[in-house]
């Protein structure tokens, strides 16, 4: 079998993993360092981030009330230590970025500006117009392109992560192009492979958003931490899921139900001023914004579309002026895919999956229990994030982290012994001859990708949406263990080796089916109610057995098994999330101590 | 209601089957809000597994979904069924490069290109403390060359890449004078030393079909043109100054 090494692997090319594969080679530019990507790097879905990246930067805010709201925002599930760190590190990323060109948009004065945000208290995201992810992962790639020592393998999926004497020791990659399945070795693995938005029907994410690094990790009995905590934004458009970024609210848009009301006021989420407010109405947390959709649905209060129920963002009274200025992809999305004009027309809007908190468990430094494994990104869970993460923490978090995790996997690298164990290259033989059997001669199978893959986005939408009580859930876990066995007898029309696109559906659908069926798990167990997760048989949050991560494995005889973990708190203990217009008492306590 | 069908009519080509490409036939359902990606999905998922593209974002931003839509390159996500009815719908891989299969050509010579013009912030600072400093102003000199997604739709529509493969072609040159534009950036001169070779833009006509084409008007023929420009004034300062006054300028 082929075999290419390396010293340290990125497995997925998005803006955690360049900023990692810079990492590596600033640490110690002798080690050999490949960025693996199943689609050249400038693809990564990092590329669809619009609203903008926080770092305190500006002299009213401080490193505290960042932690602060993350942390409120979170529901107290968040690692204290890591948001710390993360705060801290965030503005230094940031103007890193801006050494390496990123176009941030500017003050009159040349200083960078910021924008409010969700759940914020102050003033700290970063933003270039609406494209902030676009700039930031171009940005990022451009500057990989001066450093000869990051080598790339773009348009090659992985399919197994190598594992003997107790480390991690590489992957089995196929090349898209050639259909060539090989071993590629290193000292360490870091993976930064996104979310899995891809497991539900209606979700902001790309198509190739379906958690491949999460299976690959849960596979070889890695754990997944908090997979119950799935992120829905309040403002997608129906039919194609695409965001419409919650700037759009931060630059003073409202939400409005079929009465033309700004219905947020009657969730305990403040009073409506016609200019956005910090932390209130609008600029509330995502959690409770889309769960204030559902019961306007519920009290009849929402718009009927096409594709389901409705309601609008309004930018009218914003003017074309400011929305060509601060929010022109906005505007081209809606001209371009909904075929109507921000400056004269309602958006309608529906929650749509977006973000997963939860993700591949990792500490600080983005470790993972594995020896030589690391991950960072939005497939791993610090956690930051907690159980419900805000608006414009992910760029920074994939900056912090892909960093944290580079340097630490350079540090392993550079310790770990040369040799690769025989025992490896006997696996990636083995993994290489269950592709060829499964997937590229003829099974005789019976199943479409595309059948099951809709089953599956079907049953996790109805059992772990918005809302979920114990038989949805149990509804959904049995539904997609008759999916895994369904997908076991796929046939593909294609068994052409090249560009199997079909093939790597298939390989995709596997992922997603292993994933969300951790997802589904994950909330059966969690008997409480806390931010993204919300159980109408368990409506409040249980703080006495519940302040703590779910870990879920896979045994090695393939069950799975689902353990807690403590919640590191520092400075914040657990207290009441507080929106509107008052200022939460604890935030003053931590300010004056 | 009646959904009105449409045909499409696919460039197929696979390099273990088939001598040449070949055009094959689907009919589709034209609803009001499906775009090509959605056609093309709809075959693949419903008709034939087989038929090989690339997709991402759906959204305009990633890139990956550049084709020739009845000849003319457009991007699959952005361009909507029903203004080509009653059809027929021709789809084939983005001219000038060569066809892996099907819909899905070969870019890796651009990436080559893409690093060739140096496309990173060079300041001899590196990266020293602080901002750098840039007002609004400065920023709009170089944003509309920053908003390239790569999705080479301008490579297909460009007379000079399809006769001349080593010309730089488009998206690069714009890329290079985004950085060389930016009030940050301090590498002009270098990238210019690869540039102003006859490969890297003396190749380029004007005819302004990449200008035309793209769908984030980013404008790289304007940044061709300037690019000229300035390569003219610098061949004229050679040409002028002896070549040790030259150095020492640098």
């Amino acid at each position: 079998m082929d075999t290419s090494s390396h010293d340290v692997l990125l497995v997925g090319g998005g803006g955690a993993g360049l900023r990692a594969a810079i990492a590596v080679a600033e640490t110690n530019p002798n080690l050999r360092v490949a960025v693996i990507s199943k689609v050249y790097p400038m693809r990564s879905h990092t590329v669809a981030a619009e609203g903008g990246a926080s770092g305190v930067i500006k002299a009213d805010d401080s490193l505290d009330e960042h932690c602060y709201d993350t942390i409120s925002g979170g529901d107290w599930l968040c690692d204290q230590d890591a948001v710390e760190a993360f705060v801290r590190e965030a503005p230094e990323e940031l103007l890193r970025l801006e050494h390496w060109g990123c176009p941030w948009s500017r003050e009159s004065n040349g200083h960078i500006a910021v924008r409010a945000f969700g759940g914020m208290k102050k003033k700290r995201t970063w933003f270039a117009a609406d494209k902030t992810g676009f700039h930031i992962l171009h940005t990022l790639f451009q500057t990989t392109l001066k450093y000869n020592e990051i080598q790339r393998y773009d348009e090659w999926f992985v399919t197994k992560l190598l594992i003997d004497d107790g480390r991690v020791q590489g992957v089995v990659a196929i090349e898209l192009m050639s259909g060539r399945i090989q071993a590629i070795t290193a000292k360490s693995v870091i993976v930064c492979t996104g979310g899995c938005g891809r497991v539900f029907p209606y979700t902001t994410n790309a198509a190739i958003k379906t958690g491949d690094g999460m299976a690959l990790v849960f596979r070889a009995g890695g754990p997944l931490k908090d997979m119950e905590f799935v992120q829905y934004h309040p403002t997608g458009l129906p039919f194609t899921g695409i965001l419409i970024t919650e700037a759009a609210r931060a630059e003073g848009g409202y939400l409005i139900n079929k009465d033309g009301y700004r219905y947020l006021q009657d969730y305990n989420l403040g009073r409506p001023e016609p200019r956005p407010v910090l932390r209130s109405m609008e600029l509330g947390p995502r959690d409770r914004l889309s769960q204030a959709f559902v019961k306007e649905l519920e009290r009849g209060r929402t718009t009927k579309g096409p594709y389901g129920p409705v309601v609008h963002l309004d930018l009218r009274h914003l003017g074309e002026r400011l929305i060509n200025q601060k929010l022109p992809f906005v505007r081209e999305l809606c001209l371009k895919y909904e075929g109507l004009d921000p400056v004269t027309d309602l958006i309608p809007v529906r929650p749509v999956i977006h973000y997963m908190m939860g993700g591949i468990s990792t500490d600080i430094d983005g470790a993972t229990p594995l020896p030589g494994l690391f991950a960072a990104g939005e497939c791993a869970c610090v956690s930051i994030n907690g159980a419900n993460r805000l608006g414009s923490n992910s760029l920074p978090e994939i900056l912090v982290f892909g960093a944290r995790a580079g340097k630490a996997a350079a540090e392993f690298a550079e310790a770990a012994p040369d040799a690769i164990s025989p025992a490896v290259i006997a696996q990636a033989n083995d993994e290489r001859r269950r592709l060829e059997q499964d997937f590229l001669h003829e099974s005789g199978g019976t199943e479409r990708v595309a059948t099951i893959r809709e089953a599956m986005q079907k049953a996790v939408e109805e059992g772990a949406g918005i809302y979920r009580t114990e038989s949805s859930l149990r509804d959904a876990a049995q539904e997609l263990s008759e999916l895994q066995e369904r997908a076991r007898n796929i046939s593909l029309d294609d068994h052409s080796r090249t560009f199997n696109t079909e093939l790597l559906s298939a390989l995709e659908l596997t992922c997603m089916l292993d994933v969300a069926t951790c997802i589904v798990h994950s909330a059966l167990h969690r008997t409480e109610s806390r931010g993204a997760h919300q159980r109408t048989d368990y409506p409040k949050r249980d703080d006495r057995n519940f302040l703590a991560h779910s870990v879920i494995t896979r045994t090695s005889s393939g069950n799975i098994r689902i353990d807690y973990a403590p919640v590191t708190i520092t400075r914040w203990p657990p207290g009441e999330r507080v929106y509107g217009q008052q200022q939460p008492e604890t935030i003053k306590q931590v300010a004056s101590a | 209601m009646n959904i009105p069908m449409i045909e499409m009519q696919v460039a197929r080509y696979s390099p273990e089957r088939d001598a040449q490409p070949y055009l094959q036939r689907f009919e589709v359902p034209v609803k009001p809000e499906w775009v090509i990606l959605d056609a093309l999905n709809y075959i693949k998922d419903k008709l034939d597994g087989t038929l090989t593209f690339r997709w991402s974002c759906r959204m305009g931003i990633c890139g990956s979904c550049g084709y020739m839509v009845n000849n003319e390159p457009k991007l699959g996500c952005a361009t909507f069924l029903s203004q080509y009815l009653p059809g027929p719908i021709k789809i084939e891989p983005l001219s000038n490069f060569p066809v892996v299969r099907d819909l899905v050509v070969e870019i890796s010579e651009f990436l080559e290109k893409l690093k060739r013009v140096k496309p990173w912030l060079i300041h001899e600072n590196g990266n020293g403390a602080g901002e750098y400093l840039q007002t609004p102003s400065q920023l709009e000199e170089f944003r509309q060359h920053s908003m390239c997604i790569n999705c080479l739709l301008c490579y297909a529509a460009c007379p000079i890449s399809g006769l001349d493969p080593v010309f730089i072609g488009p998206a690069a040159l714009a890329l290079a004078q985004r950085y060389n534009k930016d009030s940050r950036d301090q590498g002009a001169e270098e990238r210019m030393a690869i540039l102003s070779h006859p490969e890297g833009i003396w190749g380029c006509t004007f005819v302004g079909e990449c200008t035309k084409v793209c769908p984030k008007h980013v404008d790289p023929a304007g940044a061709i043109q300037q690019y000229k420009l300035a390569a003219a004034m610098e061949g004229i300062k050679q040409f002028l100054m002896p070549w040790g006054q030259r150095q020492e300028e640098r």
